[in-house]
């Protein structure tokens, strides 16, 4: 327990220095990036990595946030933060709802449901033009006020993003190592003995993804407020592989993994603008050589690399969050 | 406390059990016996709401538990252990032990999410409790170890303290004995005897001859997927049905 709370101080003060260290509008601007991809990776780790179950959607979720926001706050003129919640609680129901039909399905076929609800979302956002703005986008959302702080610059921004980051990690770091994480986890194993334990596997499954649809909502809405500008690219089935990429490759499993893991597939892309068209060769490349030789994903490599060039013998593996 | 009334399962064309009945008494341990195929682990996954049986009824202290879902026998006082142990192989033993009070604790999703103060008490009682159970079934020095990385008979250990920690009023064992070397087969009889004595009812499937003899207060015999006969373990010894059902008849 004490561990956990010196890993969480370590990194929250690792996110409040950082911009004393990396400066400019730039750099902070990919920074919330890497924020608001951060919260979707926990949101989905929490599902995949905890409870073990797929989802190829959750960039909807994601979206729903974002156009569900955009739309209240701009066309409907209501206060943002009331339309976040709003919003986030919408979501979060509307997942409850289809989580019981839909994660009664195993492997594969949980796959290609999840991957049919993302794109129908895909669908509404680009097709129902009087209300999303359809392909062109929908635009001029307000930025985010507390107070007389308006969050308009991109170091505002950063610490509006980051302290949300920060508080679903702490929050997600609780649950992980609580009663229902050990729960999420033993239906992980084995669904049957957990369930001859009392858990109630169906309904964990369901709140579990409903929660993780919630967070993405949220993550959605700071997107909107954030950017003031969204359009259905940002949300399709492309995005939500990207968020499955940086769950495996950040660790499954793991909080702060997850956070490894939005890092490098946020800024990798940038730093590879040299390479233009033929970046995507070696972003695939990096995938296989890491999902061969550091199949636990990041979290559990780096310390098993570290260890092996420093010719350590390990003595306990493994971090749970 | 646990009565079996007329159960018949039927998969498609094949009866596994025929019209099976009879009763568990409380506060002892009671064999299941029976050659390959006699329908054993069929009856074991009805009583534990595994299968669904073609008819009969399940009476469990009084109700029939017939058709509930298996993840509502623990709080009810049921619980089993598997024939081919199934551990939370990605946790730790004492987490294991833990999930085991799964149902008798009740902080949701929220509560633990924002460390409620009735949380942490609780998970701090789950912690104690946990190591108590790994103290009673004698692996406490192994908390710390990934499951999978037990020894099988150490993985049955933990099993059954996984089991114990949903504080059952019965408990059923399939086939506890499977894997075991002998010395740990004295082990498990000592505490299968250690667990009755706390008061709770022990049902065990079992293969071990000796060991069934040795612990078993009364022994039920299935064959063919009827029962063949039911009583001490001496009258079992002595039955001519039950020795012909293992032995094979003369004619």
């Amino acid at each position: 327990m004490k561990k956990e709370l010196i890993k969480y101080a370590v990194f929250a003060l690792c996110i409040l220095l950082a911009p004393l260290v990396f400066s400019g509008n730039y750099l902070m601007n990919v920074l919330v990036f890497v924020g608001i991809h951060t919260m979707l990776a926990v949101a989905l780790n929490l599902l995949l990595g905890y409870a073990g179950q797929i989802s190829l959607g959750h960039a909807a979720f994601f979206g729903l946030g974002a156009y569900g926001s955009g739309i209240l706050s701009t066309t409907y003129n209501w206060n943002p933060w009331l339309a976040m919640t709003v919003v986030a609680l919408v979501v979060g129901g509307l997942a409850f709802a289809i989580g019981f039909p839909i994660l009664k399905l195993k492997g594969h076929y949980l796959a290609m449901a999840t991957l049919g609800m993302g794109i129908i979302v895909y669908i509404v956002f680009n097709e129902w033009v009087a209300i999303t703005g359809g392909p062109s986008g929908f635009s001029g959302i307000p930025n985010l006020e507390l107070g007389p702080l308006v969050f308009d610059s991109d170091l505002k921004n950063y610490y509006l993003v980051w302290s949300f980051v920060l508080g679903c990690v702490l929050l997600s770091v609780n649950l992980a190592n609580s009663r229902i994480g050990r729960a999420f986890r033993a239906i992980h194993d084995a669904e049957v003995a957990a369930r001859v334990m009392g858990v109630n596997a169906r309904l964990l499954k369901v709140q579990v993804f409903a929660l993780s649809a919630m967070i993405c909502a949220i993550a959605g809405s700071l997107y909107a407020h954030v950017m003031t500008f969204v359009a259905p690219p940002s949300f399709g089935f492309n995005i939500s592989v990207e968020l499955l990429t940086m769950v495996v490759i950040g660790g499954l499993g793991s909080i702060y993994g997850s956070f490894l893991g939005a890092l490098l597939l946020t800024l990798l892309p940038e730093f590879l603008r040299f390479m233009h068209d033929y970046d995507i060769v070696f972003y695939g490349g990096l995938l296989m050589v890491m999902t061969i030789f550091m199949p636990g994903g990041l979290v559990r490599g780096i310390p098993d690399l570290f260890r092996k060039i420093t010719g350590l013998k390990n003595k306990k593996g493994g971090a749970h969050a | 406390m646990l009565e079996l009334q007329g159960i018949t399962q039927i998969f498609g064309g094949v009866t596994a059990l025929n019209d099976v009945s009879f009763s568990i008494h409380a506060d002892q341990i009671t064999g299941v016996i029976g050659p390959n195929g006699a329908g054993k682990t069929t009856l074991f996954n009805i009583v534990t709401g595994i299968y669904q049986q073609t008819r009969g009824q399940v009476i469990f202290e009084g109700s029939d538990i017939s058709g509930i879902p298996v993840e509502r026998l623990a709080a009810k006082g049921m619980v089993r252990t598997f024939q081919n142990i199934e551990l939370f192989g990605q946790m730790t033993v004492l987490e294991n032990v833990m999930v085991g009070l799964h149902s008798k604790s009740k902080s949701g999703l929220f509560a633990c999410s924002f460390k409620a103060p009735w949380a942490i008490t609780e998970e701090r009682r789950i912690r104690e409790e946990a190591h108590e159970w790994l103290r009673f079934v004698g692996i406490e020095q192994l908390a710390d170890v990934q499951a999978s990385n037990l020894p099988f008979g150490k993985g049955r250990m933990l099993e059954i303290a996984r089991a114990m920690a949903c504080k059952p009023r019965l408990i059923l064992m399939d086939e506890p004995a499977a894997g075991l070397n002998s010395q740990e087969t004295v082990g498990l009889a000592e505490l299968i005897r250690k667990i009755r004595d706390l008061g709770v009812t022990v049902v065990l499937v079992e293969h071990d001859m000796e060991l069934v003899m040795d612990i078993c207060d009364r022994i039920v015999v299935l064959n063919l997927g009827q029962k063949l006969a039911e009583g001490t373990p001496r009258e079992i010894q002595d039955n001519p049905e039950v020795i012909a059902a293992y032995l094979g008849d003369d004619e």
